[in-house]
């Protein structure tokens, strides 16, 4: 079974910061990881070839630096590393991206055999649109389940696959054939500890580096800014709210009574809309 | 490599400037809204959608028209009907068996189909599990532009779409256009837009298309549906009252004054991320960005800073309580009322307090 995970260098957002004046956004010294969603997804694909055997390989497409996120995928057991890597690539918005991803795959098919199943997280941390995956399902012609929660089974012979898929008021059991892309869920299964061998060999390892020209990139207008058919126009701070918030003060009397004053001071409607609400005496 | 990495304005190329929209765009025309429905059930989120869709629509002097989904049968005609009761001024309906549940392969094909056939100018849905899903691949299918997880949504000088979304993990806020390609999409979050008052109207034009597919051109089939246990599921979107604590609170155990608090107050519970992290509570209860957003009357924030991330999650509510032991906290930045005070030493008091006031005997008083 060969799996491909889809897998992005985010910035580790909580330690962003933005500049007070300028807004703009301060990278300096900012860690990059392993976008968390992948990781359940490089996890499920792992679990996969454990069972059925075959290789994983581990995709990004990104700057040279993005190299050190191939690498840890490899320290957790994935196979092989490719990375995709051309200024021509830069400023795609999800559409250009999923173009870009696509063309790889397929040249990842020719070149180390067709995939079975490819993966991706839910979503990433920085972009956060979830698009990327149905969008190279959809440039691949592959079948698509998203939200995937959990993979009941697999049937390399049959070809077809069985899988919880969250949707809004429960879970979707559904069974599809291979092949197929499949964005896993956050908290669905936790990474595995990387064997020293894996560790060892990750770091001597090749990473295959592909340009745009290398993976076969036919049409480069349909990469990078060029490609993207969103604009950013602005970018900015939120606005703060006007008024700061009415402190309580509670020097005459216990807080919790000065609170309640206050609420219902503001609000008057609220302690009638509160009886009818409240519950549980 | 997503759309908010992307450089601003100055660096942007030559795909930043609006050209004559391409011939073959040019009979895009009105507001599209998918009504989201599921085993038979409308998702709130498509009538917040409408409220959005019907300003944009005043604003471009165009039409706003839903597009419904779905099995043959009363539901769908139902959902259609509402949809004019929410503000549509027309409503598109793809209705076949095959579509009875909802799978990707027919549902993209329903949409696009209806898209290349009466082509809107705009096109949104919810950013649900579904919608994303859906959107990811229509949009992919027409090659066009989608914005997700938009905060706000206008219309320019120009005509074009302005679609606002939260940026570099909700720090910043950008506006992005999909200026040369057609339809403009995008997807909000549910209860990110006010729920629009539904005024009693007769359907009108209800335009019907054929699918065109049968079952045995869908390759994914559903197994079964188990639908979530109604104790476990938090309503938190909908709730009129949400308590919520934050790091602050410490402990696992100290978490349970929230919930103490929330049960007196006939309350739903949320929570910040790092909680989720830490597994003190389950993800479907975190508010904020990565989480829900709710648009409560009351909510009461205890031991949370208020990062932006944060932030984003609980702007819509009316009314919003931050009880926090640093004066300098950025949650009092959009804090209605404060108090600076132990939340775990506040919250059992609040509670008994609450609980008092409350009390039948206290009711009773209030009705005389
Ligand atoms: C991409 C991204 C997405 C994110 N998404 C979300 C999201 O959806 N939701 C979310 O909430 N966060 C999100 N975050 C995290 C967010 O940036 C903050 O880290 C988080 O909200 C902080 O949680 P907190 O306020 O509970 O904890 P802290 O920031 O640690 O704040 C704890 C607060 O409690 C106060 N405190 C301490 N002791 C007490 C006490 N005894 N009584 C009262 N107050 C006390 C402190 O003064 C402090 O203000 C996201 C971050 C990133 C990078």
């Amino acid at each position: 079974m060969h799996i491909v995970v889809c897998i992005k260098q985010v910035p580790d957002s909580a330690q962003i910061r933005v500049h007070p004046v300028t807004n703009t956004i301060m990278r300096q010294g900012v860690p990059t990881i392993i976008n968390p969603y992948d990781l359940f997804a490089l996890e499920a694909a792992l679990q996969l070839r454990d069972k059925f055997g075959g290789e994983v390989t581990v995709l990004t497409m990104g700057p040279p630096s993005a190299e050190d996120s191939l690498r840890r995928a490899l320290t957790y057991g994935a196979d092989r590393a490719v990375l995709l890597t051309d200024r021509f690539f830069a400023g795609a918005d999800t559409l250009a991206t999923t173009y870009a991803l696509a063309t790889a795959i397929r040249k990842v098919s020719e070149t180390f055999g067709a995939p079975d199943i490819v993966f991706t997280g839910k979503q990433t941390i920085d972009g956060d649109t979830a698009q990327v995956g149905p969008g190279i399902a959809k440039r691949l012609g592959l079948l698509q389940l998203t939200y995937v929660a959990k993979i009941r089974e697999v049937d390399p012979v049959a070809r077809t696959i069985e899988a919880e898929r969250r949707s809004e008021g429960g879970v979707q059991v559904l069974k599809t054939k291979l092949p197929c892309l499949v964005t896993m869920l956050e908290a669905t299964n936790e990474i595995r500890r990387g064997a020293m061998a894996d560790a060892l060999r990750a770091a001597r390892a090749q990473i295959v580096t592909w340009s745009a020209k290398d993976a076969g990139v036919e049409d480069i207008s349909k990469c990078g800014l060029k490609g993207s058919p969103t604009i950013v126009k602005r970018v900015f701070a939120p606005s703060a709210r006007a008024e700061k918030a009415t402190m309580v003060d509670f020097s005459s009397r216990a807080p919790a009574d000065a609170l309640i004053e206050e609420l219902f001071k503001r609000q008057p409607k609220l302690e009638a809309e509160l009886t009818t609400s409240a519950h549980g005496f | 490599m997503s759309e908010p990495t992307k450089a601003p304005p100055a660096a942007a190329g030559r795909a930043a400037t609006k050209k004559e929209l391409p011939e073959h765009f040019k009979a895009y025309k009105h507001v599209w809204v998918f009504i989201e429905q599921e085993r038979g059930q409308v998702h709130p989120v498509s009538w917040e959608l409408m409220g959005a869709g019907r300003k944009l629509a005043d604003k471009l002097k165009v039409d706003l028209a839903a597009v419904v989904i779905g099995p043959p049968g009363e539901a769908v005609q139902h959902a259609a009907a509402e949809s004019f009761c929410y503000g549509a001024d027309l409503a598109y309906i793809v209705a076949d068996g095959v579509l009875t549940d909802y799978r990707n392969e027919a549902y993209t094909k329903a949409l696009t189909d209806v898209v290349n056939t009466f082509k809107p100018e705009i096109l949104l849905l919810g950013a649900t599990t579904l919608g994303r899903d859906l959107a990811g691949s229509v949009a992919t299918t027409l090659l066009t532009g989608l914005t997700a997880d938009c905060t706000e949504l206008d219309v320019d000088a120009d005509g074009s779409l302005a679609a606002t979304r939260p940026t570099f993990g909700g720090s910043l806020l950008c506006t992005i256009y999909t200026l040369n390609y057609r339809p403009q999409m995008a997807t909000v979050r549910p209860r990110v837009m006010p729920m629009p008052d539904r005024v009693e109207k007769p359907a009108s034009r209800i335009i019907e298309h054929k699918l065109g597919l049968v079952e045995e051109d869908i390759v994914t089939k559903v197994l079964s549906f188990i639908p979530d246990r109604d104790s476990a599921k938090s309503n938190l979107a909908y709730a009129d009252i949400v308590v919520a604590g934050g790091l602050g609170l410490g402990s696992p155990e100290n978490f349970q004054l929230v919930k103490g608090l929330a049960a007196v107050l006939g309350a739903d519970f949320g929570c910040s991320r790092p909680l989720v992290q830490k597994g003190w509570v389950t993800s479907d209860r975190q508010i904020g960005q990565t989480g829900k957003t709710i648009r409560p009357k009351l909510y009461i924030a205890a031991g949370i800073s208020g990062a932006i991330q944060h932030r984003v999650g609980v702007e819509g509510a009316d009314l919003i309580v931050a009880i926090n032991t640093d004066k300098n906290a950025p949650i009092f930045d959009f804090a209605h009322v404060g108090i600076v005070t132990d939340a775990i030493r506040l919250l059992p008091a609040l509670t008994e307090a609450f609980r008092a006031r409350l009390s039948p005997h206290s009711r009773d008083r209030i009705a005389s």
